[in-house]
């Protein structure tokens, strides 16, 4: 049974039992209930308090009782133990090695390893079959999928190392072929006569039953490996994501390290891919880590938020399919943590949209600010034959609108806003700095012809585009480098408060 | 193996159909490194079928497949939104989109299970081994209903490659330049997601999607490991993605047989059909396979041997000595392996540029002028690093060994003129003449 529908396979039928299948980490309790009752009733036989309701097409979800929320939380119950347990373990080990493989550019490598690895296990299911062994016991079928995802990974690195192909594209023809492949074995494995192939691609889409004791077990020993293993060489994985060709120069054997990060990829892939299903651990692998980049630039801080994020995606999802049984936990596994992504691409500290736009916008309104108050300075100077200003005169709006290629609406916004910040005074069509306006605009304009006079000695630049370039620069000035540029300007004849413009 | 018309002939048809239609959009979609698009659409399109039945409340085909593409065409666009706004790695804002939108379906889909049995293989993933059970009379003939949508999908993805080729090309390899030309890149990107939408929604209803998810890549894939022109490409990966799919069906047919079984899926056959194609390529394509490449630098290690072995022959024969003709002396002095050594000197013996007597080795005449050339060559170089480049002598002569085995005639001269004509080199040795322009 399984899931030969979604991949076209040779059956056509779905029987809404396969539905239930992609219910993957689903506690034993509920699944059972599920697939008796399913069609007969809509809430909860598992709790005997919960009421009886009758419409069998009542779509709602059934609210939990506060026993039910109380048993999840405290994880009373045993299988809800295990479930949730589990997929935390493997939240965090999926959010760690994730956030490499995103990193490295390879976020989609767990989805192609995972289709990678059946024609793994089918041969692994053909070769104990014929040798006698019962070709469905667990070992036999994870080393077939180890295996088979090995050569898979293998394979995409290869092609991209020794071929022109890009890594998208050797990521695909992987996926593909293999899963081909192992579709076509698993063909002539159904009509083999002692083993019928039932159960066996469950193993890519995660079984039937729900996460057994042994399945929590190899996850957490799989996991702690995969951890383990990222802490220690953390390092250099760190070098490896961030440049490898330094790593390389600096003698850290780059393709080993390699090697050992894909061989992590492939342990809790594989290892997930049999309890939880497919989708479930792409998902694991990618999401938490992308949502992870939005938070932070540095690279632990990525690690322990993407692990972080994994688990409580994992945890919630797992907790609220216990307490709503008509929501798969595999599928809310992933929704959680589509909303956690959807809330950190949005809110994120370092990355996030919101974060950027504010940013930006911040840069725009100073830059108007600045251009305002060096517009109205100039203005001031008259003719600019050398004499600094010190009068602070009305000067028209229509005279300041001709000074720049600025609308007249922008221009009336950024007056007031500056009159608000307390820099300029305003009176009918009329406007004047303040004191703290002059001072302030007295700065800037000396900024601006500070880093003229630089271009043009020291770069060179036609005394005719300097305005523009200097345009450009002088908003992201720092004290410091006025100070260096003063100095480098200090032999230069016109050294006064601000110097005058060079046109 | 017996194979009719009426099963086999339709199912290959389909199978060529299929291919064809997601080989010519998948051109673009591995020059613009979204090859993992059609395996994502395959997935996400799960929502839209639980969309489509809870608004039409039937699971007739119609409102299935435009619910289906409506949501392959939405994972194409959150994929870009994801990747724009949210400045994520592509591959990362498919894994994303994908996986969350199959999520949501599926949560749809159980809510709608227990109402009625809605059978998303019967409407969506059709197998391409039942393609002639299901037809329609069109112009008197009884033709698959597959075939049909397949057709009319090929004949709308090559029209809007053949009108839009340029604009493709364009958007393609330098999206600025195609803006800059007035050619939108993001309408072309959208109109190509569309098209990849409908193709891979119509595939999976017809024949499966291992097939579409395979033909989008390999056979594009393949067919750039081949050529170096988009439009060579482009037909080349239609043959390609044609010739998997017959190959395919027979596969599927013929080969279980071989180790005791019957038969096996042919959509999956198809797949692997095509994956052998493009293992050839890879190894063997004219420019870009691996052996090929692999042999030419061979070739190219062992004429620079050659070289060097002449070159060291020369040294000795200026300083009077002779060179003992074991393979051995030559592999420790030129820190190659015997092997190279002794089909380098084979080479030569063949070229008749060396000779052998008494276990002695020397240069031939013509040997002789290709030592010339080869010691000219290096020392003209090392005179040009330290006058022209202001290089230390300590560094010179690694940088001139490199250079002297791709100097030719005119080079050198040139070299020569450079550097006013020495008479000696850097380390004091003297710079063999020309014959040819001796001065």
């Amino acid at each position: 049974m399984g899931f030969k529908w979604w991949h076209g396979g040779p059956r056509r039928k779905l029987e809404v039992e396969e539905l239930r299948l992609l219910r993957t980490t689903e506690p034993h309790w509920l699944t059972r209930s599920l697939l008796v009752l399913l069609f007969l009733t809509m809430h909860n036989t598992a709790f005997a308090q919960s009421p009886p309701t009758d419409s069998i097409t009542d779509r709602r979800a059934t609210w939990p009782t506060w026993q039910q929320i109380r048993s999840v939380v405290m994880l009373e119950d045993y299988n809800t133990r295990v479930v949730i347990l589990g997929v935390a373990m493997l939240g965090i080990a999926a959010g760690l090695v994730g956030s490499f493989t995103l990193l490295r550019k390879r976020a989609l490598m767990g989805d192609a390893l995972a289709h990678a690895s059946l024609p793994g296990i089918t041969t692994a299911f053909m070769l104990a079959t014929w040798l006698g062994y019962n070709g469905k016991s667990l070992p036999t079928l994870l080393i077939g999928a180890a295996v088979g995802g090995l050569i898979g990974v293998g394979l995409i690195v290869l092609l991209k190392s020794q071929t022109r192909l890009k890594q998208d594209t050797a990521l695909g023809i992987v996926l593909s072929v293999f899963f081909a492949l192992g579709v076509a074995m698993l063909g002539m494995i159904q009509q083999m006569k002692n083993g019928h192939a039932a159960g066996l691609e469950t193993f890519i889409y995660g079984k039937t039953a729900s996460m057994t004791r042994a399945d929590g077990l190899l996850i957490v020993i799989a996991s702690v490996v995969a951890i383990g293993g990222c802490v220690l060489l953390f390092k250099e994985f760190k070098l490896l994501c961030f440049d490898e060709d330094f790593a390389g120069s600096r003698g850290v054997p780059t393709r080993w390290l390699d090697m050992s990060l894909m061989g992590l990829v492939v342990l809790v892939t594989i290892v997930g891919l049999q309890a939880v299903g497919l989708i479930l651990m792409v998902a694991l692998l990618v999401i938490p880590a992308a949502s992870a980049r939005f938070w932070t630039e540095k690279m632990w801080q990525m690690a322990i938020i993407s692990a972080l994020l994994g688990t409580i995606g994992g945890v919630l999802g797992a907790a609220a399919s216990a307490l709503f049984p008509r929501l798969p936990s595999g599928a809310m596994i992933v929704l959680v943590c589509a909303a956690l992504f959807l809330f950190s691409m949005i809110c994120g500290r370092s990355r996030g949209v919101l974060v950027r736009v504010l940013r930006r916008r911040r840069l725009n309104r100073r830059v108007h600010r600045d251009h305002l108050l060096r517009g109205m300075y100039e203005s001031g100077e008259g003719d600019g034959n050398g004499e600094a200003v010190q009068s602070r005169p009305w000067i028209a709006v229509d005279t300041l609108l001709q000074r720049r290629s600025w609308s007249r609406r922008e221009l009336k916004r950024s007056i007031n806003r500056a009159m608000s910040e307390g820099w300029v005074r305003s009176d009918n069509g009329t406007v004047g700095l303040t004191v703290a306006g002059f001072i302030e605009a007295a700065s800037l304009t000396r900024q601006h012809r500070l880093w003229e006079l630089y271009l043009i000695h020291y770069a060179d630049v036609a005394p005719a585009r300097v305005d523009r370039d200097a345009d450009a620069i002088e908003h992201v000035l720092e004290p410091e480098l006025v100070e260096e540029l003063e100095l480098l300007l200090e032999k230069s004849p016109i050294r006064i408060d601000v110097p005058i413009s060079p046109h | 193996m017996n194979l009719t018309w009426q099963l086999d002939g339709w199912i290959i048809v389909a199978g060529v159909l299929c291919a064809v239609a997601s080989a010519l959009l998948g051109n673009f979609l591995v020059l613009r490194k979204l090859s993992m698009l059609g395996d994502a659409v395959s997935h996400a399109v799960l929502p839209g079928l639980a969309a489509a039945f809870f608004i039409s409340h039937s699971r007739s085909s119609l409102p299935m497949f435009i619910g289906a593409v409506i949501v392959g065409i939405f994972t194409a666009l959150f994929t870009e939104w994801i990747r724009r706004f949210g400045k994520v790695d592509e591959g990362a804002s498919m894994g994303v989109v994908f996986t969350s939108l199959f999520a949501l379906g599926l949560v749809m889909i159980v809510q709608a299970a227990d109402q009625v049995d809605l059978d998303a293989g019967c409407v969506l993933y059709g197998a391409i081994e039942l393609t002639p059970l299901d037809t329609v009379i069109v112009a008197g003939h009884e033709v698959p209903r597959a075939v049909v949508m397949l057709g009319v999908v090929v004949i709308l993805n090559a029209l809007f490659v053949a009108l839009f080729f340029k604009e493709l090309k364009l958007t393609a390899f330098d999206a600025s330049l195609a803006t800059s030309m007035g050619i939108s890149s993001t309408w072309m990107h959208y109109a190509l997601m569309i098209l990849v939408a409908i193709t891979a929604v119509a595939s999976f209803e017809s024949v499966g999607n291992i097939l579409v998810v395979a033909m989008f890549i390999v056979p594009p894939a393949t067919a750039y490991m081949l050529t170096d022109r988009l439009g060579s490409m482009v037909m080349l990966s239609v043959a390609i993605a044609a010739i998997g799919a017959v190959l395919g069906h027979l596969a599927a047919v013929n080969v279980p047989t071989w180790i005791g079984f019957r038969s096996t899926t042919t959509a999956a056959m198809m797949g692997v059909s095509v994956g052998m194609l493009f293992t050839i390529a890879v190894l063997f394509a004219p420019r870009h396979g691996i052996v090929v490449k692999f042999v030419r630098r061979q070739i190219l290690t062992l004429s620079i041997l050659a070289d060097d072995i002449v070159g060291l022959l020369y040294r000795r024969h200026e300083r009077q000595e002779s060179h003992n003709a074991a393979t051995k002396t030559f592999a420790s002095e030129l820190f190659a392996s015997r092997l190279a050594v002794a089909v380098a000197m084979a080479q030569l013996k063949r070229l008749g540029q060396v000779r052998i007597a008494d276990e002695v080795c020397q240069l031939t005449e013509s040997g002789m002028q290709r030592a010339t050339d080869l010691v000219r060559s290096h020392r003209l170089w090392e005179q040009y690093l330290v006058t022209e480049a202001d290089m230390d002598t300590s560094r010179i002569h690694d940088k001139a060994e490199r250079l002297e085995h791709f100097t030719d005639q005119p080079m050198r001269d040139d070299l020569d003129e450079q550097t006013h004509h020495p008479q000696r080199d850097p380390h004091g040795s003297v710079i063999p003449r020309d014959e040819g322009t001796s001065r």
